[in-house]
């Protein structure tokens, strides 16, 4: 494999304590030295890429994303989706088992992880907790780690039951995985005839449109801690999907208080946008959790900003566009985030809230591989993975969903100006994406 | 709609209720509507309809129950072909809150709400108004946000379900009316009062029914209850508006309703059938509203839209 160096660029690599000038040398997928500006000492043959004026930093982990292979290829592949995360400077992103059929066996984790996929960066397979997720039999845990799943969820059928929730934590922390939960109560946004579409508040009685209120994602989280707090004498670990209410954020907070290995991620678009955001029916606005008020919004941020949150997942979840172009019940839930996620975190936490770069970049790829327990990952130490995204910090551009490398364009961020813009993203020590000024 | 857009919308239809139906005939002689139903309706769909012959306009019926709907056409394909076959607006009658817009985005037609899901019927709430400013303000022409001053309308019931009730909340305050929302819980969640300016959730019946008007009844939406439970004798006991309660009361208020009725589950059969009822009157005023709302929507092409 051909050497890499990376020249010139500031390094920010929050899990080693770097944020000075260094350049790089990448060789056989990983990082073979760090030296002051000018001072590789084994360079020859490489191939150069001047980071001059740019960042240098880990490359990105997205701990929540949909790739939708197998089953629904026409919204998203493996190859595609993981062609949109190179994009956005990710350089792995783990994939939630709700595919077709439900990733629940080692036969499809392996699959998902086979170079036929054509996979532009690593993609680690989250493994879904019970038989094709319907929330009643176990999976076989230990097969499905050793098949290559980084962690069990059963995302968007969350598990009800509280003996089957407990078994699920308790297995999962023999075999040393996480478990990550849809915290939805689901007898309280499905009734007879369909499923709720926004939050409950007064925009969605306004609208018209039937709604899930914020305790049933509170609910479920103080059940899983009370879960997690039985289990407390075991390796337990439980992370909250997509926090999107303030009541859930204030329990995983205490819950750590209390010692327990509770922890959680929160979306951009949590962390961005409201219920108000719906506006006239817009489904590129409808996702689950929902859009949610402007207090559940200010405290994602104040989470974020006090280091309550421990990871920025993007929840990237493709549909077609006719899938979308549909009354606003009748749509389905999620919207893509991949080639936004970076833009957004560095307009809006960084610029606006003043997150320090290091900080914002930490929750974007230290700390989830820390969650994941992804060796070798979200740094760029030497021995590392070469797993490395080189942007331009202050470049502003505006996102076109048009352009998007994914298969679908459902993002409520078409237009939005974004900060940071990727020059290249390196996976293993291979360009999975350039876009050199 | 602004205020001077409302009023002459109302002056048009009592104008157009007036005209000599041969000359009235050639306001839309021959243009094409489609009235596109995804739910039952016998007072809305007839009087659109009627609305539009009267202008002289051909209409054509799509029910979701006699057509490709069924074979799982989507809201979207179904305009494009109504667009193809000549319809220059469509009247959209559709169980999703905001269908009317997802239609109008894929067709760029006019398109006039019958009724979206538990969202808005806003021809209902302006023939409501023509029916209360007839009885309370008789010969009064301009609107302004004072028409309504001291005004109170009640509207009891399935409040959560019903887009006739939005559609009142949201218009009748901006005449200057208040608006007392009243019905138990479950069918009226507190959230409701900060809907708008100038709505007030008042749970007991008789106290709101002392400080009224105007008293809306509506239907208990069954058809959208997705598996509530509701205890129905209860309800009758609380809301139900009867002669004694009216008499004790409200002596002189109007009773509307937009109907169906369900006799004697809201509404006894003596106070339906009774003097104070404005329910059949309602009705026609549907038609002279739908006149003039269609005549807005295909004659002035830069406004186009939903009414």
């Amino acid at each position: 494999m051909t050497a890499l160096v990376i020249r010139g660029g500031h390094l920010i690599d929050p899990a080693a304590g770097v944020d000075a000038l260094k350049d790089l040398l990448l060789k056989d997928g990983r990082v073979a030295e760090i030296a002051a500006p000018g001072k590789l000492k084994q360079t020859e043959g490489a191939e150069v890429l001047d980071a001059t004026g740019l960042t240098v930093a880990p490359g990105l982990i997205d701990m929540h994303v949909h790739l939708r292979e197998p089953g629904q290829g026409y919204k998203e592949t493996i190859a595609t989706g993981t062609a949109a995360a190179a994009a956005g400077g990710f350089t792995a992103v783990t994939a939630m088992p709700n595919t077709l059929p439900v990733n629940d066996s080692p036969e499809i984790t392996r699959w998902m992880q086979a170079p036929e996929r054509g996979a532009a960066i690593r993609v680690f397979p989250v493994a879904a907790a019970t038989r094709g997720s319907k929330g009643e039999a176990i999976n076989d845990f230990a097969a499905l780690k050793s098949a290559g799943a980084v962690a069990i969820s059963d995302d968007g059928c969350p598990i009800l039951k509280d003996s089957i929730m407990r078994e699920t934590l308790a297995a999962a922390a023999r075999v040393g995985l996480s478990v990550i939960q849809h915290a939805e109560d689901t007898r309280l946004t499905h009734f007879t005839g369909g499923r709720a579409s926004m939050n409950l508040g007064p925009t969605s009685f306004r609208l018209g449109l039937r709604a899930m209120p914020p305790e049933a994602e509170s609910g479920m989280v103080e059940r899983d801690i009370r879960l997690v707090t039985e289990l407390r004498d075991t390796h337990v670990h439980l992370h909250v999907a997509h926090t999107s209410t303030a009541a859930a954020l204030a329990a995983v907070h205490q819950a750590r208080r209390n010692g327990l290995r509770v922890t959680c991620e929160v979306a951009p678009h949590h962390f961005l946008l409201t219920e108000e955001h719906v506006g006239l029916y817009n489904t590129n606005a409808k996702m689950n959790p929902p859009l949610r008020s402007a207090a559940d919004r200010d405290a994602m941020i104040a989470g974020i900003l006090d280091g309550v949150v421990d990871a920025i997942a993007t929840d990237h979840a493709p549909h077609a566009v006719h899938e979308k172009e549909v009354e606003f019940e009748n749509a389905p839930n999620g919207i893509t985030g991949l080639e936004t996620a970076l833009g957004l975190s560095l307009r809006w936490l960084h610029k606006k809230w003043k997150m320090p770069l290091g900080r914002v970049l930490s929750l974007l790829s230290a700390q989830p591989a820390a969650l994941l327990n992804l060796k070798g990952r979200g740094t760029l130490a030497v021995g590392s993975f070469a797993d490395v995204v080189v942007f331009d910090p202050k470049a502003e551009w505006t996102y076109n969903a048009r352009e998007t490398k994914s298969k679908s364009r459902n993002t409520p961020f078409d237009g939005w100006t974004m900060q940071g813009k990727v020059r290249w993203t390196i996976s293993e020590g291979r360009i999975a994406y350039s876009n050199p000024a | 709609m602004s205020l001077d857009g409302l009023s002459h919308l109302l002056a048009r239809a009592t104008a157009l209720e007036n005209e000599d139906p041969l000359l009235r005939n050639r306001i839309l002689a021959k243009r094409r509507v489609a009235l596109l139903f995804y739910e039952s309706s016998t007072r809305t769909r007839t009087s659109f309809e009627l609305a539009a012959k009267g202008l002289g306009a051909d209409t054509t019926l799509v029910s979701s129950l006699s057509s490709s709907i069924e074979k799982g056409e989507s809201l979207k394909d179904t305009g494009l072909t109504l667009k193809a076959l000549g319809a220059e607006a469509i009247i959209l009658r559709h169980n999703s809150s905001g269908a009317p817009w997802l239609l109008e985005e894929a067709t760029r037609l006019p398109v006039l709400n019958a009724g979206d899901g538990m969202h808005e019927h806003p021809t209902q709430a302006l023939l409501d108004l023509r029916t209360i400013l007839a009885h309370l303000r008789p010969g009064a022409e301009a609107l302004s946000a004072g028409t309504l001053d001291g005004v109170t309308v009640t509207i009891v019931g399935d409040i959560l379900h019903s887009r006739v009730a939005r559609s009142n909340m949201m218009l009748l305050p901006r005449l200057g009316a208040r608006v007392l929302l009243c019905g138990p819980r479950e069918l009226l969640p507190d959230l409701a009062a900060n809907a708008g300016p100038g709505i007030t959730v008042e749970r007991d019946f008789d106290v709101a029914l002392g400080q009224s008007q105007v008293v809306m009844m509506l239907r208990i939406q069954a058809e959208r209850l997705a598996g509530q439970q509701l205890d129905l004798e209860e309800y009758k006991a609380g809301y139900q508006l009867t002669g004694p309660r009216l008499a004790a009361h409200v002596p002189t208020a109007v009773v509307l309703h937009p109907g169906p009725i369900i006799r004697g589950m809201e509404i006894t059969a003596g106070v339906a059938d009774g003097p104070q009822s404005a329910i059949l009157e309602q009705v026609r005023n549907g038609v002279a509203i739908r006149m003039a709302v269609l005549e807005r929507a295909l004659t002035a092409s830069e406004q186009g839209g939903r009414a």
